[in-house]
């Protein structure tokens, strides 16, 4: 099979190959064109120039239905599933047959091949992500594929998912078929694949054999210079108990949320706390109940710098010292219409005195627009620009720049580099750290695990609502902090922290 | 017993416009898509029924054209919010106005005309069944085509894969885009059936409920239609219970004022809404249960390229 991409807006010139039973790795950063050539592999978009060959033959593929009757099949990263719908309807939706009749049985059967086990008669909303994941596979699988694309699969796994989904994949490719995987995640690539084409910029800047590279040549050739591993956080001497949440209980908003369940846990001056999970476990509902969206039953539940705040509001909250950062950029962390000067005043106007006499001290305001795009290099043309004009990434930077500016006592903050370039990721952990040397206690809620490795201090998990003990980082191994993430408890003798 | 059977019939005649209009808005809204200009679309279905009955005689033509006249209000709206991405909302409310100005335009030559009304069809020996033979067959024929339209449009959307598709569209329209289904032309198809069942809905009043034409003569049940539907979780039994409910009440407080019953007029008038809220919102109490039917993506513009 040989396929070629010359030129579209995002993939300049890009040309690659794949061949039955590889396992072939598609590298590249943020914004490096991978989506956007997978996309045009599957039929959504349309190439402006280039071919696609597919056994030799050059093929266009107008539509997701002809390159499924040609034999590839896509698993998404965000999964194109429907909530409301079950799982046999999801599956019916995604194939093209129309005989519908044993599709129980088939599915039946290649669960149990594949080891992917799955209830076709459960709502999928009802069900975990891996979950939602094995639907996608298993809907790809029905239809005999030749290639199968997945695009970042293990984003929102724990690591015991991620390896469950390797063996399938490595099953997989044993049995003839070409899987292409999308990810920047060097370490699964450097287990999982063979061959690696490397995208920088929309264009490829390397095409590699895996066995021959490590992990860090890997690295320098996406990013196109060295990764700097930044020296991991120098044990900092922990102060006083900034916030002390006191078995916190609340029930799930509605049908779809997550309550949570008797969580106690404390964050001292100086400290990142790590919490990981796989999304959809309370993480939104801790943060909007620390943030003080949510409102517990009891003031005592949550204390900051020693005062009981589970009933006050989240301005009030600011004064005693949090500034939060909500998972979602545009539309929780900011307003998308607004400019950044506007969505600086927001979060900013109590902690910083930008208000007066109930009028906006406009010339306050910008300045601290500018200080935050300066300090953290947002690429934002002015003051003026509205939020939603950004890249995620800058977005995300001006967020966390604006919080951080304040200079908040305690800041919790989840996932903060989400879907953010490397560049912006650094100087976002940069950023965090900085707080935390400087004397604040730092709350980092994330799914992603390298980076709580990276930066935090002590490290937990949240599963189900419920918050595990905290460890020191380095005393975890990975395969610990999956447990951890699964729910269960660890055994390890005196490790909890005094 | 006569009196009876009177009310009960007139019972069927007041609920089959809303059972259109509402069966109508259900598909549409199904697919992702809220029309609020059911109103507009059933004025001009009424007056374009009349308005063929008077000039041609054909009861045919007459419901073909009401059926013609939703279609082509709905068309505009569908080219409208589905090709320039206009808010639903607001179109849908343009929609209304325009119908009701551009149905009273129309039909100023019309007021005043009187026509016979469609002919009852009596249905050949079921119809000799004492009582619920004249009850239940012996009705003009859009009422069996109402719920015919109901046992379809169930069939439809629970045991076809196109209903599937339909209501995988209204769900998450990314989603359903990624696997590669057409979500612009499927709307568009649910829209257009939308407005066909409303224009129904406007011809059966002015052909049949009342048969005349004047100005504004819906009044107001396209509205009752759009809340029918939600209050009906986006259920085609439950859309035509509650359909039935409203008609029943309708006739009861009528038939109860002409009794000379000391409550004031204006608090008979409410009562039919107030008992079809009151109904379906106890029926529907299970949170749940809607989450399951509303359709997530109803009202959000949708944008093919991403």
């Amino acid at each position: 099979m040989t396929r070629s991409f010359p030129g579209v807006l995002a993939n300049d010139k890009i040309s690659f190959t794949i061949a039955p039973g590889e396992i072939h790795a598609l590298l590249g950063e943020n914004g490096a064109g991978k989506s956007t050539l997978v996309k045009m592999i599957y039929g959504i978009l349309k190439p402006d120039a280039g071919e696609i060959r597919w056994n030799g033959e050059v093929v266009d593929i107008p539509n997701p239905a002809y390159a499924r009757s040609l034999g590839i099949a896509m698993v998404f990263q965000h999964f194109s599933l429907f909530d409301s719908l079950s799982v046999l309807e999801n599956i019916v939706l995604g194939i093209d047959s129309r005989d519908t009749s044993n599709l129980r049985s088939q599915i039946a059967e290649i669960s149990e091949r594949y080891g992917l086990s799955l209830d076709p008669d459960r709502h999928v909303y009802t069900l975990s992500v891996g979950e939602r994941q094995r639907i996608e596979i298993i809907r790809c699988l029905l239809q005999n594929p030749k290639l199968l694309v997945m695009d970042e699969p293990t984003s929102v796994l724990t690591p015991q998912e991620v390896e469950k989904l390797f063996q399938t994949l490595q099953r997989l490719a044993q049995e003839g078929l070409s899987i292409l995987y999308i990810s920047h995640k060097l370490n699964e690539i450097k287990t999982l694949c063979q061959r690696a084409t490397i995208l920088r910029e929309g264009r490829v800047v390397d095409a590699v054999k895996i066995e021959s590279e490590t992990v860090s040549s890997l690295a320098s050739k996406m990013m196109g210079k060295e990764l700097v591993e930044s020296a991991s956080s120098t044990v900092s001497t922990t102060g006083d108990v900034r916030m002390r949440i006191d078995n916190l209980s609340l029930p799930a908003k509605d049908e779809f949320g997550i309550p949570l369940r008797e969580i106690s846990m404390e964050v001292r001056a100086g400290e990142i706390l790590g919490i990981a999970g796989v999304a959809g476990n309370g993480q939104d509902e801790l943060l909007e109940a620390i943030s003080g969206e949510l409102l517990s039953n009891r003031p005592e539940d949550i204390s900051i710098s020693g005062k009981h705040c589970g009933q006050m509001n989240p301005n009030q909250r600011r004064m005693l010292g949090l500034a939060s950062i909500p998972e979602e950029r545009l539309g929780h962390g900011s307003v998308p219409g607004m400019s950044l000067e506007e969505n600086g005043l927001l979060t900013a106007f109590m902690r910083l005195g930008l208000l007066s006499q109930g009028f906006i001290k406009t010339e306050a305001c910008k300045e601290f627009t500018r200080k935050v795009i300066q300090r953290f290099e947002v690429k934002a043309t002015d003051v003026k620009s509205p939020a939603v004009s950004l890249s995620g990434g800058n977005l995300q930077k001006f967020i966390v720049g604006r919080e951080i500016t304040q200079s908040p006592e305690l800041l919790v903050v989840s996932q903060p580099t989400w879907g953010v370039d490397a560049g912006a990721t650094q100087i976002i952990r940069e950023g965090l750290r900085d707080m935390a040397r400087k004397g604040a206690a730092v709350v980092v809620i994330s799914q992603d695990l390298d980076e709580l490795v990276q930066i935090s201090d002590r490290l937990g998990a949240i599963c189900g609502g419920a918050v595990s003990q905290f460890y020191p980082t380095e005393s975890l191994s990975i395969e610990e902090i999956g447990l951890l993430m699964a729910g269960a408890k660890l055994d390890l003798e005196n490790q909890n922290v005094a | 017993m006569d009196i009876i059977i009177a009310s009960l019939l007139t019972i069927i005649t007041a609920a089959t416009p809303l059972l259109y209009a509402s069966i109508g808005e259900m598909i549409t809204e199904k697919s992702g898509v809220l029309n609020l200009g059911v109103e507009g679309m059933m004025l001009m279905g009424a007056v374009c029924g009349f308005a063929v009955i008077h000039f041609t005689g054909s009861e045919t033509l007459a419901i073909l054209a009401g059926l013609s006249a939703g279609m082509g209000m709905a068309a505009i709206f569908a080219m409208l919010v589905l090709g320039f991405q206009s808010s639903q909302v607001a179109t849908g409310l343009a929609l209304t106005i325009f119908g009701i100005g551009l149905s009273a335009l129309l039909g100023q030559d019309l007021v005043g005309i009187a026509y016979d009304g469609l002919p009852k069809i009596a249905i050949p020996f079921l119809s000799d069944i004492p009582v619920a033979g004249l009850l239940l067959f012996h009705h003009d024929v859009m009422v069996y085509g109402s719920v015919i339209i109901v046992i379809l449009s169930a069939w439809f959307l629970n045991k076809t894969r196109a209903g599937l598709i339909l209501r995988a569209v209204g769900n998450s329209h990314d989603a359903a885009h990624a696997i590669g289904y057409p979500v612009i032309r499927i709307r568009f198809m649910a829209i257009l059936f939308g407005g066909a069942m409303s224009g129904l809905a406007g011809a059966y009043l002015s052909l049949a409920y009342s048969p005349l034409w004047i100005e504004n003569m819906s009044a107001g049940r396209g509205w009752i239609a759009l809340a029918l539907v939600v209050f009906a979780t986006w259920r085609p039994w439950r859309v035509m219970a509650g359909a039935y409910l409203f008609g029943g009440i309708t006739i009861l407080q009528l038939h109860l004022q002409a009794q000379g019953v000391g409550v004031p007029a204006q608090v008979m008038s409410m009562l039919p809404y107030l008992a079809t809220i009151l109904v379906l919102v106890l029926i529907s109490r299970n949170q749940s249960k809607i989450k399951l039917n509303a359709p997530a993506c109803i009202g959000k513009p949708f944008q093919p390229t991403s």
